[in-house]
This record gives C-alpha cells, structure tokens and sequence, in this order.
C-alpha cells in the first residue's frame, strides 16, 4: 500500500537546536553562559569587500621586484619616543592570567621576531614577556592589577583601555581557578578566588578628566612614551573624537569579533558593532578634526589574513592588531588535541571555555602540566610566520593596487559584495558607483 | 638646604622634573612649591627619598604614584591624590576631592580634613588616616591595605570589598555589599594604634570599629545574585 505523504519533522528557525540547548543549560544551572573569544555570529566583514587591482586605471607594481613599505611608526603626536613597527600588525593585550607565563613569551618572541609590538593585559607586566619583547605596549586598566610606576616607565608605550569590542561596557572576570599563588600575588589579592576586574576606571570619568589622567602618566614618563586608547565598538565617531580630544597619541579601535579571556556569552554576542562598520566613522572622526595620520588609528577585532590587514588600511586604519588569530598561530584549538577537547565536551575550533583554565594547548591555563605542553621558543616562531605571512599577502594586494606603501590603500581600492558591508566600508557595491547612504543618491 | 620653586615663575613640566630628578638623586632634600593654584599632576612619579611641601590647593593626581617621598600640601587636593601610590607619605592638610588613594599599593596617605567619595577605592596596600568624614562609596573593591577614619563614613562603605582592613570611629551611614562589621581583635588593635601614632591622629584605638569582607562575593555564586 503507498505510503501518505507526510509533513517532514521542521524544526524552529527561532527555536532551534543551539537555542534550545541554551534553554536547557540555563535551566539546568541558573548562570548564564561565561566563555572566552569574540562574537561567533556572521556579522558583516572584511570576506565582504575586494579589491579591484589594477589595469588602464591603475598602474600596478611588480611583485618580486618593486619594493612595497610596510613600516609604521605609532604615537608622533605628542611623545618623544614614537615605536616604530616593520610590520602594519601588532599584537593585542592579553593577560598573564588568562594566558600561560610561556604563552606570553611566546608572543614576545614572535612580534620581536617579525618587527612589532606586544601588549600586556589586565594583571601587569611579567618579566617573560618584558623580557622577550623589543616593543612592549603597557596597558593601564580600570583594575589596575600589578600596576606600578617603574613598569609604566620601561615600557615602549602605555594603552589605556577605555573598552574592547567583546564586551564594550563591560570589566572582566578571572575565575578562582586560574588564580595561583603567582597571578594572586601580581593582583594582590587572595588565592582561588574570582578576580573581577572593573568596567570603569576608578579615578575618573569622562573625557575631560581622561585628558588630566593622561597629563598625569606624561610627567611621570617624561613624555616620551606613545600614549594609546583602546576603545571597543560602541559609538566609533563620538568616541574617536573623544579620544582624541583626550590628548591620545594613538586611538585603539577594537569591533565585537574581538575576543576576550571571559566574559557572559550575551555580552559577546548582543553589545557593540562589526569592526567593518567601526572603521569609517572612527576615520571620519579623525578627519573631522584634521588628526587623520597624526594620531594613528589600529583597528582589531577578527582579523586573520593578509587580506582582511590591506582592507582595514584601505578604510582608512594606520595598523591592525591581533589577538585570537596570534593563539591560533601559537596552537590554540589545535587539531592534535582533538580527542582532549571532546573529553571537555567540546571540539577544536570551537574551544572557548578559556576561563576554567583545562587548555589542553597548554595557553589559556595556569596548569603547570598543560603549560609544559608550549614551547615559547618554537610557539614564538610559528607566531612571526603567521605575521610575515599577513605581512606579505598585505603587500602583495597593495602592489597589485599599485600603492608602494601599504598606507596608499585606499577605500577606492574597493568595492562590496553586499549591501550591507557597501553601507558600513562606504564602499560602492560591486558592478555599481553607489553605497547605501552615498551623499547625492 | 630647602629649594623653592614658584610656580608663577616656573612651567609643571619643569616642576616634576626638577622633583623627580632630586627624587632619585636620593639626597632626601627638601623643595617647597609656591603659588600651585590647583594644578594638576603636581609632583608624581617621584621616585626616592625628598621632602615637597606644596604651599597651597592642588588639582587632580597630585602626588601620582609616588615612591617614597614625603610631599604635604598645605591646602586640598583635587581627585585622585596618591593614586596608586607605592611608598612613602602623602599629607593633605585640609580635604581630599573624590578618589584619594585610589589604587595605592603602599605608603601612608594621611588627609587630615575630609576626603570625598570613593575614598580608598580598590585600595591595594596603602595606608590612609582620614582624619574627619569620608563620603559614599569608599574602599569601593577594596583589596589590601587599611583606612582608618575618626569621622564619619558615607553610603556604601566597603562595597565589594576584598582583604582591606577599614577602620572607622564614627557612624557609619550604609555598608555596601559583602562588608561587615568585625570583632576588632588584639592585632587589629595594634595596627590601629601605629597608624593612629604616625599620622598624628587623637584618638584611641578601642573607639573604632572594624569592617571587613563577608567573603560571601569572592566566588561566583548564584544565591547570592541579589547581593550584585
């Protein structure tokens, strides 16, 4: 007998599997979800925007023979010592504490390698990372953990970190079981317990007294270091604008794909904007006020390729920076690990549970014996391969462009393939003059 | 021999740099600052052994991270003096605007009129004598160290607090989140009575309370969510 045709079992696009194990685990539990990285959600991006390249137009230069500047240099406004990078790509601030003491060497041995900086992270300055690092960013954050003058002194530059794009609005977490008797006492505060660290600063608020706070860090370093901004994705023009209003040598620009060592799953995914819709207006910004190349804009936040480094200089940014991508290269959520991943319940590439501090990559953990599972020396090696390789795809889409700098990229060179990112780059959809919002259309 | 630097005459910048010069030339001399009309970031990140004394009202972060000097201003101090100061003394002798100590590791901040909001805040060592009131929100995420108050204490005290020992002799309007009063035993006693002595403070240690952390907040729980 034929069989009656039957509805097929649909399941919700609103309530689908993920969300309903969502329900299910917050059910379960009463807490909401705390994991490490950035947004996982499709978001507009750099995949969205290509080059055109050269042909009548445009001259292109040849790739093996003309030479094609990489350099920059971050912080000419107002210190003495500006840094000066061989590379557009600088390394992002990540704590000792939420990453391993070899971990953090390791990304000093690699930026110094490839010609760049590091930064420190939220809970001081380690003498591995101090040590392994030419150019050292010092972060100056609302917490304040470990900090003290003379590690503001022998740093290369000092970042204030107003936000990041993971959680703009939000301070962090370091749970009790990555506190050891090391990080405890670099914080000053007690063993195995949660270490919060605060969403605003303590001594001041608002731009006006940020502008007194950053006269207060030049006398006690002699002007002579850079001094940066980090700001996440929230409002790129006013906050910019701000920054610079400031007195900032140099604006930190970080979009919602930047990642984060914890914070709740609902901050990750619902505050702030894509990194491509941030980069225009912060420009704009600097624009507006005549500081464009004066006070250098670094842009972070999902960048992977040498592809997604030459577009973000096009929209305008004077260098990148890396976080997510730099522990990917060391061996973050690598493959090998696979059968330890599933043993914690998850798979690699999709390991975010960076906070319990079980890395079986032996980055994101206090563990002694996982941290043993790291060498610095060749982790630090594959990390200036990973940046010679942006660098040299950077170069290659520049050239093509026919730029003999990679700063001479422009948002001319671009177009979009969708609407969306049209509108957020200000970049003509592909095969047409026009972006949403295009003055005169 | 005292050197005097009037700052009707002389630029901020020459200022600190003539004071953290001296700092570390570690001959522990004496420097007074005239005419400072609340300027900001007076006389921070000196690093060693020298004698300030500020004839006059400072602004913001006056005495920033100081090390081991002896800088008094005879007048207030705007927001954020001593902040993350790591040794030495710091002597206000009229009152302190919001945010005094903020951060400090070490070292004694010693304001002997009132001090503002905030006072303390995530304190990390220092000591400060508040020799009147201090107002809401102090020793805010508090982590070490001890404040000591002969007045009284504003809303919120200790909100958050960590391992910071407060002290206080008068009323004290609120306590913030997880802080609590404590018995005040033999050895708190005795670290009252030093701080009491160096900063020149009339009182007895019996007359104060302790507060401290419930240490109810210091790993994440869900029961005590209302507490956030």
């Amino acid at each position: 007998m034929e069989k009656t045709p039957q509805t097929e079992p649909r399941q919700s696009w609103t309530f689908s599997k993920d969300v309903n194990a969502e329900i299910r685990r917050a059910a379960a539990t009463g807490i909401y979800d705390i994991r490490g990285g950035g947004a996982k959600r499709r978001v507009p991006h750099f995949d969205d925007l290509l080059f055109m390249g050269a042909s009548m137009s445009r001259y292109p230069l040849e790739g093996y023979r003309e030479k094609c500047d990489t350099s920059v240099t971050l912080g000419t406004r107002f210190a003495k010592k500006p840094i000066e990078l061989k590379i557009p790509v600088t390394i992002a601030g990540m704590s000792f504490g939420s990453l391993s003491g070899p971990a953090k060497e390791a990304l000093g041995r690699g930026a110094t390698l490839a010609g760049t900086s590091t930064t420190t992270g939220d809970g001081g300055m380690t003498e591995e990372e101090r040590g392994h690092s030419e150019k050292l960013v010092y972060q100056y954050l609302p917490s304040r953990y470990g900090m003290n003058p003379d590690d503001l002194r022998r740093a290369d530059a000092i970042e204030i970190v107003v936000g990041q794009g993971a959680k703009p609005g939000g301070g962090g977490m370091l749970l009790g079981q990555k506190i050891t008797e090391r990080v405890a006492g670099m914080r000053d505060l007690p063993v195995g317990i949660d270490q919060r660290s605060a969403c605003r600063h303590p001594d001041w608020t608002g731009p006006d007294d940020l502008e007194i706070k950053i006269l207060e860090i030049r006398e006690i370093t002699n002007w002579e270091k850079p001094i940066y901004i980090k700001i996440g994705g929230a409002r790129p023009y006013y906050d910019t604008a701000l920054a610079v209003k400031s007195g900032a040598d140099v604006v930190v620009l970080d979009g919602m794909q930047g990642g984060t060592a914890a914070t709740q799953d609902v901050f990750i995914e619902h505050v702030g904007q894509p990194t491509l819709a941030c980069i225009r207006p912060a420009v704009q910004a600097l624009q507006d006020l005549g500081m464009h190349r004066k006070v250098q804009l670094v842009v972070s936040g999902g960048i992977r390729t040498g592809a997604d480094v030459a577009k973000a200089l096009a929209l305008g940014a004077d260098a990148v920076s890396i976080g997510t991508a730099a522990l990917i290269a060391l061996g973050d959520n690598d493959p090998k690990w696979e059968s330890e991943y599933q043993k914690l319940g998850t798979t690699t590439g999709a390991y975010d549970d960076w906070h319990e501090g079980r890395d079986p990559a032996g980055i994101t953990t206090q563990d002694p014996e996982l941290m043993k599972r790291l060498d610095p020396v060749a982790a630090g090696r594959r990390l200036q391969n990973y940046l010679n390789v942006l660098t040299l795809e950077c170069q290659t889409l520049a050239r093509a462009c026919g730029h003999n700098h990679v700063h001479n990229l422009e948002p001319e060179d671009l177009c979009a393939l969708t609407m969306e990112a049209a509108a957020m780059a200000q970049v003509p959809l592909a095969g047409t003059n026009w972006y949403p919002g295009k003055p005169g259309f | 021999m005292t050197n005097t630097l009037d700052m009707t005459q002389t630029e901020l910048r020459d200022i600190n740099t003539t004071l953290q010069a001296a700092a570390k030339g570690q001959a522990n001399e004496k420097y007074i600052i005239t005419n400072p009309r609340g300027s900001h970031a007076m006389a921070c990140g000196l690093d060693g052994p020298l004698d300030v004394t500020i004839q006059g009202s400072t602004g913001y972060y006056c005495a920033g991270m100081n090390k081991e000097a002896a800088i008094t201003v005879k007048g207030s101090a705007g927001p954020g003096v001593a902040e993350n100061m790591m040794s030495g003394t710091v002597t206000i002798e009229g009152d302190a605007s919001q945010y005094a100590g903020a951060t400090g590791h070490g070292g004694l901040l010693n304001i002997k009129g009132n001090a503002s909001s905030r006072c303390g805040i995530s304190m990390k060592g220092i000591d400060i004598v508040v020799h009147g009131n201090i107002g809401h929100m102090s020793a805010f995420m508090a982590q070490k160290g001890n404040l000591v108050v002969l007045g009284n204490a504003g809303d919120a005290l200790g909100d958050s607090l960590y391992e910071a020992r407060l002290f206080v002799r008068g009323a004290v309007k609120s306590l913030g989140a997880d802080c609590i009063e404590k018995e005040m035993r033999p050895e708190h006693i005795e670290i009252l009575k030093e701080l009491l002595e160096k900063a020149g403070a009339d009182a007895k240690p019996e007359e104060f309370k302790r507060y401290g952390s419930a240490r109810k907040l210091y790993n994440f729980n869900i029961d005590h969510a209302d507490e956030y």
